[in-house]
């Protein structure tokens, strides 16, 4: 009986996969991040149960789901971060900008240029704020003192630091507060120029005034950039995103508009857990 | 009585006990080192350091025995370092997880624990006979660098792995690769941990005897070498011969060189201890 009724669910989500890819509003021939069919594995455990999407470009999308989901999984296949991980392995294509980036002779550092990252935790290296915006350019081989100084100004005023550190460029990162040092992360991320920004819960670790002032930094830079944000924070996915995408188990259960997700869901699970009654 | 007074007056008895093994250790140590004061320190002037040995106590130094100790030392240091770094580097970055690294692991720490003088009559076999570099100051480097190896790589491999996670996931998310990532990341900020096993290593090689004497290290050198090539002395074995000789006056000899011996462990601790302070506070 069980038995059936798992089947019975992993059935509806196979056609709820289908669907969307159907679904001409999210696909087109403009996506900036295009997904078919993949599926990941660490070891015997499998991660990731097949999942097919498309992210248009200079956008929100918003990943969420219950912890263990896959979304971070997920997130960590557009720049490859998954590659050292013990008993990683994946099946499907994703293609960014139209090339598959898990082809063999893809350089992964080049394809890391073009996405960047933003981790959970603010992870600035224990080296001068400069040094932490220039340290992507000085890795390319960039030694243009004057170029590098007006990127890193450019990169510190878009991710909104610039007029508070400006006067100690020299200063340790580690001596930030932890809001500012995302932001610097955040800065040291657009330093490099990437297209396509991949934020793992950027303010899960950051007081409320922080949290705001990177959602509002997030806003502002999906002008010119394809953001992809995981979340746990339903609020914070409504308030910010564009495209909402809610993972469980490993499958993509669904994926449109945020403003449809939120208010009129199509799956009755998506519904229970952005109101909040599982997960 | 009731749990809790019971509880306090165990608190209380291991405390007691806690000071009187710090004191015995203490205590002792205290003793040596007055003692060694005593006897020697009335005999260390500027002409110790600088004479050479000589038949005579009062006109012995310890010279060509320092000047030894100091060549060994930085041979050394310039051998076992970068071969050291770099085996951890592989190692720990580069090697593939499995059973060969999980063999070379084992034997490497079962190597920091193999008597001393084993390494000296591997060196007297390999340097000294196979390689002919004879009775020189690079044979015995060469083996006090294999003696010190597996503590280096240890140490660095501990203070690598201290390294956050973090750390390498933000360099390698900027498009940096392994290299770029280890060498401007992961390096410097285990350098302090790695300083400290090295300068730790290297005090541990200077107060070696054993198997400089089996590589065939003289208690008797007339001059200091001038280049890596040449027979050299060490502090250990100058303090060695010292005092097994008869006349009292090679006693205060000795004892003036133990008391120069400790001044360079000490210093070099002392450096040791310094960096990480200056590592650990880095990451607080």
């Amino acid at each position: 009986m069980a038995k059936e009724m798992e089947v019975s669910i992993e059935k509806d989500i196979i056609m709820s996969s289908d669907n969307i890819v159907k679904k001409e509003s999210l696909k087109g021939q403009d996506a900036k991040i295009s997904v078919k069919n993949t599926k990941v594995w660490y070891g015997d455990f499998q991660a990731i149960k097949g999942i097919s999407m498309d992210i248009k470009p200079n956008s929100v999308t918003a990943f969420i789901g219950p912890s263990g989901c896959g979304k971070s999984t997920f997130l960590r296949l557009f720049n490859r971060m998954n590659d050292y991980v013990d008993g990683f392995s994946m099946e499907g294509k994703i293609k960014i900008n139209g090339a598959n980036i898990y082809k063999k002779k893809v350089h992964v550092e080049e394809l890391r240029k073009e996405v960047g990252m933003v981790f959970q935790k603010p992870n600035p290296f224990p080296k001068s704020i400069y040094e932490n915006v220039a340290y992507g350019l000085k890795i390319q081989g960039i030694s243009d003192k004057k170029l590098i100084d007006s990127r890193v100004e450019k990169a510190l005023k878009q991710a909104d630091l610039w007029e508070e550190v400006k006067n100690d460029l020299k200063k340790s990162a580690l001596a930030l507060s932890g809001g500012q040092q995302q932001r610097l992360c955040i800065a040291r991320t657009l330093a490099v120029e990437p297209s396509i920004i991949l934020m793992d819960e950027p303010t899960s670790a950051l007081d409320p005034i922080s949290t705001a002032k990177i959602e509002d930094l997030i806003f502002e830079l999906k002008e010119k950039y394809t953001i992809i944000i995981v979340t746990h924070n339903m609020q914070q996915a409504s308030r910010i995103s564009d495209y909402t995408a809610f993972f469980y188990l490993g499958e993509l259960v669904e994926y449109n508009k945020t403003k449809t997700i939120f208010t009129k869901p199509e799956k009755k699970r998506t519904e229970n857990y952005i109101t909040g009654r599982f997960g | 009585m009731n749990k809790i007074q019971i509880n306090r007056w165990k608190d209380q008895l291991f405390k007691i006990w806690g000071i009187a093994c710090t004191l015995i250790g203490l205590i002792l140590l205290v003793v040596f080192i007055g003692d060694i004061l005593i006897d020697g320190i009335m005999r260390i002037d500027w002409g110790f350091i600088t004479d050479l040995p000589s038949r005579k106590a009062e006109k012995s130094g310890i010279y060509t025995a320092l000047m030894g100790s100091i060549w060994i030392l930085g041979l050394t240091t310039i051998i076992a370092f970068p071969v050291g770094v770099a085996a951890a580097v592989y190692l720990e970055e580069y090697a593939e997880k499995g059973r060969f690294s999980a063999l070379l692991e084992i034997n490497i720490s079962n190597l920091a624990g193999v008597p001393s003088i084993i390494y000296g009559l591997l060196g007297l076999e390999v340097f000294v006979r196979i390689l002919h570099l004879g009775a020189s100051v690079l044979a015995g480097s060469l083996t006090l660098s294999l003696l010190i190896l597996p503590i280096i790589i240890v140490a660095t491999r501990e203070s690598m792995k201290a390294v956050p996670s973090t750390i390498r996931d933000a360099s390698y998310a900027l498009g940096a690769s392994k290299w770029q990532t280890i060498w401007n990341q992961i390096l410097p900020a285990s350098s302090g941990g790695i300083l400290t096993g090295v300068i730790l290593s290297l005090s541990r090689a200077v107060g070696e005897t054993a198997p400089l004497i089996v590589v065939g290290a003289l208690a008797y050198v007339p001059f200091a070498p001038s280049n890596p090539l040449e027979e050299f002395s060490v502090l250990p074995i100058q303090i060695f011969n010292w005092i097994s000789r008869p006349q009292h006056g090679f006693i205060e000899n000795a004892a003036a060189a133990i008391i120069i011996l400790l001044l360079v462990t000490f210093m070099m601790n002392g450096v040791a201890v310094y960096y990480r302070n200056k590592w650990q506070k880095k990451w607080k």
